[in-house]
């Protein structure tokens, strides 16, 4: 059996991919894609965490984020083509008009 | 009588409400004044019964105090609304409700057809109610309230035609002048209640009964306070708002400003006479600035060419005789010298009210001449009233009069009583030169343009009602050596006791020998008489008025003392607060400190707010950092 030392390296591995993808990358989607990373790899950590203390709160969670990252898809995707339309871009550098 | 006393001053108030609220709606001239009138009248028959039944008490216990709610009460502050009746303020409630009564009936006709009828005598019955809560206050601070009642409704009534921009002027001055008089009262209030935790008057009086004489404590309330009389009652330094007051319309000059607010501070120190008879130094005080005024305002009157303008110097002179009354310490001579100038001025006044409105609005004497035979009641009651000023026996003025002369010589002393003589004799000039140039000689007036008439009934009536009282009223104070009791000083002595007590254990009153005192009363009357002859012979005849040069410009130009005023007062007071309050502390202190203020946070904010760059990533760069801070402080620290 694996330890749950190396689910949880691989969930820190994918969530600071996700971070620094949302911190450099201009393109809204990219940005849009790494939150689904970060949340993804929260979901890894739960069911490592759900299995190893045999208590299924865990993966119960899991599904909750699912469901949430399924609307946030949908929300967010309409966005970035709402803002497609307005702007011809989903470069998020040039998206910076609320500001002093 | 007592239960129902409260109605005497109720219903002018009521009357000022009716009148007041729905006056323009009742259209009716007749209707109004008739409200208003009542509104006087019937407060003076309960107090005419009020006065009766006082009458038919012993001496001793003829006063009653009403005590109606507690009016304000903080800590260990407690005033009553409470009404203090006694010989003194019911003779006062008798005089400006019947005089009231009678200038209120005359003003129906002299302000017939003014758009302002129905506010008008609105605050006529304010002023009224005014007048008597200050007359028959239990406690100073009821007292103040009406003193700054009739205050207010004095600027109301001398700026009634405000669209004229001089009574507006003449109002404001009135009412600023007031203020440094108030401010005097209420810094002797304040002082009263802190020594004596007590505003009421007959109580601050029982309390001071045991301080030595002289005490400095006393001798400052008595100085305060007097400057508070000096504001009311127009005396040095304060009289300069009186003579513009007239600017309003006259039954207000009659009422307000001769008959009864003006002898306010008269009353008010009469009221306080055992603080003033303890106070030898506030009474030499008063007695100084009576005479002065006295003198000073009689000789400006001799060399003024408004009707109107004479009879205010003449007011104005006319309280200082009743300051010398004070100041000699017959309290009731000063209350006598009250109730006669309140007839005979206020009979003057009216009279000068119906010339003005029989002349289409002239109040320049020189522009007048012969209306005797156009005005027959006028002249008549006109020429009563200047006799009773004069002092021409058996009038009423010549007793009040004589008996301040009289006062004078045996209090103070010979040379005092001559300045008195003169003065006495420049009132029966003046008055007369004003008669002799109104209703004598040739007419000056443009015939073609003013045809004098006689007034209407409204105004005539009281006129003679005054008259009468004018030749009647001196009556209740005529001089012992006649034989007949003197009626006002046995009337008015149980208020005054304490205080004549006072005086006598200081020194001993000489007693006039009768033959001294006939001498001094043939001299006042010789005078009079030789005043009135000089007045006829010089302007009976009088159709020219070259300008005035010499000592008699400065008196035409009242000595200047306006200007005097504007200049060391009024101008640098407008320097100081245009160059150095407004431009410099105002627009550079206060407004630089506020603005600096503010215009350094706003720089503040200016240099931060560009870390709000727009840019999505950026925050979350910094959040993302806060974030890791957090972990590493949790992990390492």
């Amino acid at each position: 059996m694996i330890e749950i030392n190396y689910y949880l390296i691989v969930s820190a591995m994918l969530f600071c991919t996700g971070v620094i993808g949302v911190l450099i990358r201009r393109n809204a989607i990219i940005i849009f894609m790494c939150i689904e990373l970060m949340l993804n790899s929260i979901n890894l950590t739960f069911v490592a965490f759900s299995s190893y203390l045999g208590n299924i709160n865990g993966q119960i969670f899991v599904f909750i984020i699912m469901t949430v990252a399924a609307a946030e898809a949908a929300v967010g995707l309409a966005i970035v083509i709402a803002l497609f339309r307005n702007k011809e871009s989903v470069n998020i550098d040039e998206i910076n008009i609320l500001k002093w | 009588m007592s239960n129902s006393f409260y109605l005497v001053t109720i219903l002018p108030l009521a009357g000022f409400l009716i009148n007041g609220l729905i006056g323009k709606k009742i259209r009716n001239e007749k209707v109004i004044g008739a409200i208003s009138t009542l509104a006087v009248f019937i407060p003076f028959i309960i107090g005419t019964f009020m006065f009766f039944e006082l009458l038919s008490n012993e001496p001793g216990s003829r006063s009653i105090t009403l005590n109606y709610f507690n009016w304000i009460a903080a800590g260990n502050f407690s005033v009553n609304y409470a009404y203090y009746i006694d010989p003194l303020s019911i003779s006062l409630v008798l005089i400006v409700t019947g005089i009231g009564a009678l200038i209120h009936l005359y003003s129906i006709g002299y302000m017939h057809g003014d758009p302002g009828f129905a506010k008008f005598f609105a605050f006529l019955n304010l002023f009224i109610f005014a007048m008597l809560n200050l007359v028959l206050a239990d406690n100073f601070l009821l007292l103040f309230l009406g003193w700054e009642g009739v205050g207010l409704c004095s600027y109301f009534l001398i700026g009634f035609w405000y669209e004229k921009t001089f009574t507006g002027v003449a109002a404001k001055k009135a009412f600023i002048v007031n203020r440094i008089g108030d401010f005097g009262f209420m810094l002797a209030m304040f002082y009263i209640f802190t020594n004596f935790n007590t505003l009421e008057i007959s109580k601050f009086l029982e309390n001071i009964s045991g301080s030595p004489v002289g005490d400095g404590l006393l001798l400052t309330i008595a100085l305060l306070l007097f400057l508070g009389a000096t504001g009311k009652s127009a005396q040095i330094p304060l009289f300069v708002w009186l003579p513009d007051a007239m600017a309003g319309p006259t039954p207000v000059s009659a009422l307000i400003h001769a008959a009864t607010m003006v002898t306010a501070g008269v009353y008010l120190i009469a009221r306080t006479s055992l603080l003033y008879a303890m106070s030898p130094l506030a009474e030499t005080l008063i007695f100084f600035i009576g005479i002065l005024t006295a003198i000073m305002a009689a000789t400006i009157a001799l060399k003024q060419n408004d009707i109107k303008k004479i009879l205010a110097y003449s007011t104005v002179s006319q309280l200082g005789f009743m300051f010398i009354a004070l100041g000699t310490g017959v309290y009731w001579v000063a209350i006598f010298h009250l109730i006669t100038h309140a007839f005979f001025k206020a009979l003057l006044f009216l009279g000068s009210g119906s010339v003005i409105h029989g002349m289409h609005d002239e109040q320049d004497i020189t522009k007048m001449g012969g209306l005797k035979n156009k005005m027959k009641i006028t002249f008549i009651t006109f020429f009563i009233g200047s006799l009773a000023i004069a002092g021409i026996p058996p009038l009423s003025g010549f007793f009040s009069k004589d008996e301040i002369i009289l006062e004078t010589f045996k209090e103070v002393g010979l040379p005092f009583m001559i300045l008195v003589l003169i003065t006495a004799g420049l009132t029966a000039f003046y008055m007369f030169r004003l008669v002799v140039l109104t209703f004598y000689g040739r007419q000056r007036y443009n015939e073609n343009h003013v045809h004098p008439h006689e007034s209407p009934l409204t105004m005539t009536l009281p006129l003679m009602i005054l008259a009468l009282l004018s030749v009647v009223g001196g009556f209740i104070g005529i001089p012992h050596i006649f034989g007949i009791p003197t009626y006002l000083k046995e009337w008015l002595d149980p208020v005054f006791e304490k205080s004549y007590a006072v005086l006598e254990a200081m020194h001993q009153p000489s007693e006039l020998a009768v033959s001294t005192e006939l001498i001094l009363i043939a001299l006042s009357v010789l005078v009079s008489v030789v005043a009135i002859t000089l007045a006829f012979r010089k302007y009976f005849r009088k159709d020219e008025f070259e300008p005035e040069s010499g000592l008699g410009k400065v008196l035409e130009n009242k000595y200047y003392i306006d200007e005097v005023y504007e200049n060391a007062v009024v101008v640098p007071i407008q320097k100081t607060s245009e160059n150095f309050l407004w431009k410099i502390f105002d627009m550079k202190i206060i407004d630089g400190t506020v603005n600096g203020i503010a215009r350094y946070i706003s720089n503040i904010g200016f240099d931060w707010r560009k870390i709000q760059t727009g840019v999505i990533q950026d925050y979350t760069t910094i959040s993302v950092a806060g974030v890791v801070l957090i972990i590493l402080y949790l992990l390492f620290l």
